[in-house]
């Protein structure tokens, strides 16, 4: 069965392969970038190849909206299905995700570039196969994401459009850093994650990764900046002994307003040795652009820093 | 789980020692969980000072030391207590209903369906509770109790003994069924979901507060109540329906007693903490291993030990790699796995 879908798949691939040969712009033996993609699978050097990237796939949310912000929307010819952001991406098809990309569907797109998340090794060595060149990511820290959009303006053709999205981005975050600029930093918690109504199973911001920076960017001090790890997972105990000053909990799909909040925020009255919960200090915020290291972070950074420092912004 | 009918006649042969030494066990096997429940609460992954702890003169509200103590450690202690007494209880009168060694307390599918209401409750983060019990607890509850009465209704006929063999392979069916439940809908999801929902699949004893406990007490305390009356039938039944019934014991009524504590016990205890493993399976052979068959004293000694086991397993969860913790289920089946592998080959 496995092997008869693998046959499947490498037919399905040779005719992707024989149709984009037959296109009038292929007159030389051997495309440059099929012998790129083959020497190097995973990641390939945008200066060998002079000629942009017209349909690209994007399997990354993130990647989608800087592609879009960059100008490089028209190029774009597919998107994951976790993608909803711009508006202009939901028009387009959906081709899967990280666990369940759609090969087949990707293949008969005929992209010329797929951008891929780090761990999908096996699409890109099949997409390697067909010839078709990838873009491996990661998400990182505030770094990785002004590098990948740096990358993805060398591969759209569009460098001085990336070059000026990432400066207005870096304005953005400065302008965010200049207004809390002298503030006491306060001992801020950053939940991503929790069981609705009750204290167990919380995902918080350990000290590596963008939303880490983005706090600290924020004038924050995240309490566990000393774990090195994108998430942890506190207990009550270790809660109570951190003894955070605000707690910014950020809900991305579920607006958390009215009796919800009203709820919510009794959950942490059990721990109400917490500075945060005694002052009332804790804050809710909803939208999945405070989570997607994307183009957004800029806002999502000044969204973070009102909270924290609502002083600073009257 | 093979019975030689020697065993039989050694355990009805000598029921005078047996009220010594069923108080001999108990206090020996009660002495270790009090231990267990007394040192737990004093360790954790950060020094806390007892005196102030206790020092009433401090609001409650502003004194972390007493915070962490009551609020943090000992729901924690009570909660590992009452589901490892719960689960190895439970694992003792599954292996003899169900007269097989490998049995446990998820063998009837009961966790399973725990595990879809609780998955579903996470992934569509539903705001419905009841008293003391939060979404997640209370669907995982629902969960349980649909399956239960599927598997109750598939094994018992009318005024006739449960068939054994169609309670095993109902519980594994749905079992299997309720995975697949569960992997569709976390490939229905986000990631973060699927990780948070893997994750409540770990275990998890941090319930931060009694409110969680005092949720399922209720049916702990009928479970319990129910185990009670079980042991003496329990010893007959595990050799054997036929035997049993000629020696009095009313096969049917003691199997759906059996089945109906087991299932609220279970259910308890994975609504509180999720599907902790081994627990069921490891404490009771244990025990047998150290006070024989007879289960009105392996019932009870389980119980304790599985308390002690589990409050242990929790205390090295929580301090191992502090601050943070390691998911209390990979502790319990990481010390049970090797373990039980060691009592099979000592057996064998």
């Amino acid at each position: 069965m496995a092997a008869r879908a693998k046959g499947l798949i490498v037919l399905v691939a040779l005719m992707a392969c024989g149709a984009s040969d037959a296109t009038p712009s292929r007159t030389r033996d051997g495309d440059p970038g099929v012998t790129l993609a083959r020497a190097n699978p995973t990641w390939f050097a945008p200066r060998a190849q002079p000629r942009p990237a017209t349909r690209i796939v994007s399997l990354v949310p993130a990647l989608t909206e800087m592609l879009f912000a960059i100008g490089a929307g028209p190029q774009v010819a597919a998107v994951s299905s976790y993608d909803d952001f711009p508006p202009e991406a939901k028009a387009l098809p959906r081709v899967g995700a990280l666990l369940d990309p759609d090969v087949e569907r990707i293949l008969a797109l005929r992209p010329d570039l797929v951008l891929t998340y780090g761990s999908q090794d096996a699409l890109e060595a099949q997409l390697a196969r067909a010839g078709i060149r990838t873009f491996s990511y990661r998400h990182g820290g505030l770094d990785a994401l002004f590098q990948a959009m740096r990358d993805l303006g060398a591969v759209t053709g569009r460098t001085t459009e990336a070059a000026r999205k990432a400066n207005e981005i870096r304005q953005q975050l400065e302008a965010v850093r200049a207004r809390v600029r002298g503030r006491p930093r306060p001992r801020v918690l950053l939940v991503f994650g929790r069981e609705p109504q009750t204290l167990r199973q919380l995902y918080v911001s350990g000290g590596v990764g963008f939303l880490h920076e983005m706090l600290d960017l924020a004038g924050g001090a995240n309490v566990f900046a000393d774990i090195r790890r994108e998430s942890v997972q506190p207990s009550s105990e270790t809660l109570l002994t951190r003894m955070p000053e605000v707690i910014l909990e950020i809900h991305e799909t579920r607006m958390i307003a009215g009796a919800d909040a009203v709820r919510e925020r009794a959950a942490w009255r059990a721990l109400s040795a917490i500075p945060a919960v005694r002052d009332g200090r804790i804050h809710f915020l909803n939208g999945d652009y405070l989570t997607v290291p994307g183009p957004r972070i800029g806002l999502a950074t000044e969204a973070f820093a009102r909270a924290i420092h609502p002083e600073a912004f009257r | 789980m093979t019975v030689s009918p020697s065993a039989v006649a050694r355990v009805e042969a000598a029921p005078r020692p047996i009220r010594l030494r069923l108080t001999l066990t108990l206090l020996g096997y009660g002495a270790i969980a009090l231990l267990a429940c007394l040192v737990a609460p004093l360790v954790g992954s950060t020094p806390i000072s007892l005196s102030r702890a206790f020092d009433r003169s401090i609001p409650f509200a502003d004194n972390v030391d007493a915070q962490i103590f009551f609020l943090a450690r000992m729901p924690r202690v009570a909660a590992s207590a009452l589901v490892g007494g719960g689960l190895a209880a439970t694992g003792v009168v599954m292996q003899a209903l169900l007269r097989n060694p490998l049995a446990d307390p998820f063998t009837l599918g009961i966790s399973g369906g725990a595990a879809v209401g609780a998955m579903l409750a996470i992934v569509f983060a539903t705001g419905a509770s009841l008293g003391p019990l939060t979404p997640v607890p209370l669907a995982s509850l629902v969960g349980a109790f649909v399956v239960g009465v599927i598997v109750y209704a598939l094994g018992t006929r009318p005024r006739r003994p449960m068939s054994t063999a169609v309670l095993l392979l109902a519980g594994v069916t749905l079992n299997a069924f309720c995975w697949a439940v569960i992997m569709f809908l976390q490939y229905l999801v986000d990631f973060a979901e699927v990780y948070r929902t893997v994750r409540w699949l770990m275990g998890d004893l941090d319930i931060g507060g009694f409110g969680p406990v005092v949720g399922v007490l209720p049916l702990m305390v009928v479970a319990f109540a129910l185990f009670a009356a079980l042991p003496s039938s329990l010893n007959l039944l595990s050799v054997g329906a036929d035997i049993a019934a000629t020696r009095g014991v009313d096969v049917a009524r003691t199997q759906r007693l059996a089945f109906v504590s087991a299932a609220l016990a279970t259910s308890a205890a994975v609504a509180l903490a999720g599907p902790i493993g081994f627990i069921g399976i490891v404490v009771p052979h244990l025990v047998r291993l150290m006070t024989g068959v007879d289960h009105r004293v392996v019932l009870p000694a389980s119980a304790l030990f599985g308390a002690a086991f589990l409050v242990g397993c929790d205390l090295v969860a929580r301090t191992i790699l502090a601050p943070v913790e390691v998911p209390v289920g990979i502790v319990t089946a990481m010390i049970g796995g090797p373990f039980f592998l060691w009592l099979l080959v000592r057996k064998a």
